[in-house]
């Protein structure tokens, strides 16, 4: 039962950086990205590749695998930033789906529905295989707060104020002076930065990737996290993904306590579960269980 | 001197409506210029080209003596040109200090690396933006609605934070496109005598929009007309009053006997 606490744990930390990242593009800066598990894939097939397939080391394949979410945010955002918001959620949807159609189509190169195999793990050698996936989920659970301490930074500088007034009203923003391309795809390029390392730490972590993980239901999963959580909010965002997690698990142990459903009724079962978490905390709560608090001026 | 700015030819169409055609103004320096003419007249669509909001199909636009026909809205505030909306258009979920604090052109914590790499010096900026703002809720009346949501106020008070937060910028030329429009008249009063304020106190030159000919009359010389997207003339409100054309363009044309 611990063993499982503490895998869930750490998909939960998987699940955290990429509601952090969403919630920097969209709950901060009003920018809708659909592709999340195009990201997420990216990340983790450039890790997973680089130290499959080169022999990079761990230590340097991860901070590629972040590199690579990084740029593929600003060349997103820099194709599709001229265009209305509704348009940037097709393209993003669109660059999801093309990456994961490469890598199970490409299949010499990334093995393909077979799965692509990555022995490789962070201070693998170092640590005993009984203390490692507690180990995984500390190095997790670090990167959660990495992340978290970087878009809460940059949510309360001058800049979060910026990108909330380009979420507002990007033409007032633009005629106040503020550089709304810029900041659109440097904010892109930092939220792909961040699915990037998700990604990473996924495939080193299941060490067996493969395409069918990375469907858009993901990105489902994601944006339910930061629109129960509260979009705008960071803690929010640790809650909401916490929340949908267990949602998403919890609903497995029904199964346990009744005959009456067998293992594909279960399946349904967790979706719909999901679902009715997202309309009781829309009705109960419109701007998630911790909404985006109003700004207090700093004390006189 | 040059004029602070040029317009020259300037026309845009939309489709088939030619909605500003070779359109000339100056406006110089340290005036309240008013900008007047019947509805269609192209006077917003001019307020555009002229903020870069859209582009022109032929024109050229000077700020100080410098071309900025090409360049972006943003660029065009940083040199020093800024305008406000018919609508006003505030950032909602943002508080009134919050509106006034974003104003400041180029802050250090607006760019990524300062804010981890320098924080005590974004922090330093960040209390004098502060301070700063205060002093302008102070002017703008608009102290005890501090720590509001813009989108809760009235149109009236969202008009005056619209002009209140160029207050917080170093611009010379302000565009208000219709301040009075649906703001009561003892806001009104606040409203124009801050313009003027900022005109004399702050050296700031103002366009200003304007359907309410008590605001024009007390606040604005030379007054330009326009209509049907060109200019018609240009001179006092007095002497604007008593020209035939003017009166022509917004009465329409008198039946010929």
């Amino acid at each position: 039962m611990s063993a499982y606490l503490v895998s869930m744990g750490t998909f939960v930390g998987f699940f955290m950086i990429l509601a952090l990242a969403l919630n920097l593009q969209w709950g901060i800066t009003g920018m809708v990205n659909f592709g999340i598990a195009g990201f997420y894939a990216l990340g983790a097939y450039t890790s997973g590749l680089l130290s499959a397939k080169l022999g990079v080391p761990v230590g340097l394949a991860i901070p590629a695998a972040c590199l690579a979410g990084l740029v593929m945010g600003a060349a997103v955002a820099l194709l599709s930033v001229r265009l209305r918001e509704d348009f940037l959620a097709i393209v993003t949807l669109g660059v999801g789906e093309v990456i994961r159609l490469i890598v199970l189509n490409e299949d010499q190169i990334t093995e393909g529905p077979r799965g692509l195999r990555i022995e490789a793990r962070p201070f693998g050698e170092m640590i005993g295989p009984d203390l490692y996936p507690l180990f995984y989920l500390g190095l997790v659970a670090a990167c959660v707060l990495l992340t978290y301490a970087v878009c809460e930074a940059i949510r309360r500088a001058p800049m979060g104020r910026t990108l909330r007034a380009i979420r507002e009203d990007d033409v007032v923003a633009e005629v106040l002076g503020k550089n709304v391309l810029l900041h659109r795809v440097q904010i892109f390029a930092v939220g792909g930065f961040f699915m990037g390392l998700a990604g990473a730490l996924y495939a080193h972590y299941v060490q067996n990737i493969s395409p069918e993980v990375f469907m858009p239901v993901v990105a489902m999963f994601i944006w339910m996290s930061v629109i129960v959580g509260g979009a705008g909010n960071n803690r929010g965002i640790l809650l909401g993904a916490g929340a949908v997690m267990v949602f998403l698990e919890g609903t497995r142990f029904v199964g346990d306590f009744t005959d009456a459903l067998d293992a594909e009724k279960m399946s349904a079962l967790r979706i719909i579960a999901i679902g009715l978490l997202l309309i009781v905390t829309l009705r109960l709560r419109p701007r998630g269980l911790l909404p985006e608090r109003k700004f207090k001026a700093p004390s006189d | 001197m040059s004029p602070l700015l040029e317009a020259r030819g300037m026309s845009r169409s939309f489709g088939g409506v030619q909605a500003v055609r070779d359109m000339s103004l100056d406006v110089e320096r340290g005036t309240i210029t008013g900008l007047i003419g019947p509805n269609g007249a192209g006077k917003s669509t001019l307020f555009n080209l002229l903020s870069g909001v859209i582009r022109a199909d032929a024109g050229e636009v000077r700020l100080k003596g410098q071309d900025i026909t090409r360049l972006a809205p943003w660029r065009r505030a940083r040199l020093g040109l800024i305008r406000t909306f018919q609508l006003a258009r505030e950032f909602q979920r943002m508080t009134v200090l919050e509106n006034l604090m974003l104003a400041p052109q180029a802050q250090l914590g607006e760019r990524f690396w300062p804010i981890f790499l320098r924080p005590g010096a974004v922090r330093a900026q960040e209390a004098e933006v502060y301070r700063r703002a205060c002093e302008v809720m102070e002017i703008a009346t608009l102290t005890h609605l501090r720590d509001d949501y813009a989108g809760d106020l009235s149109g009236g008070q969202k008009k005056l934070l619209e002009l209140a937060r160029t207050l917080m910028i170093d611009c010379d030329l302000i565009l208000l496109d219709e301040p009075g429009a649906g703001v009561n008249p003892a806001l009104m009063n606040t409203l124009t005598e801050m313009i003027r304020r900022l005109n004399r106190e702050h050296g700031k030159t103002f366009l200003i929009v304007e359907h309410d000919m008590d605001m024009i009359a007390q606040l604005c010389d030379p007054v330009v007309v326009m209509t049907q997207g060109s200019l018609l003339t240009k001179g006092s409100f007095d002497e604007l009053r008593r020209h035939p054309e003017v009166i022509e363009a917004y009465l329409g044309r008198v039946a010929d006997a």
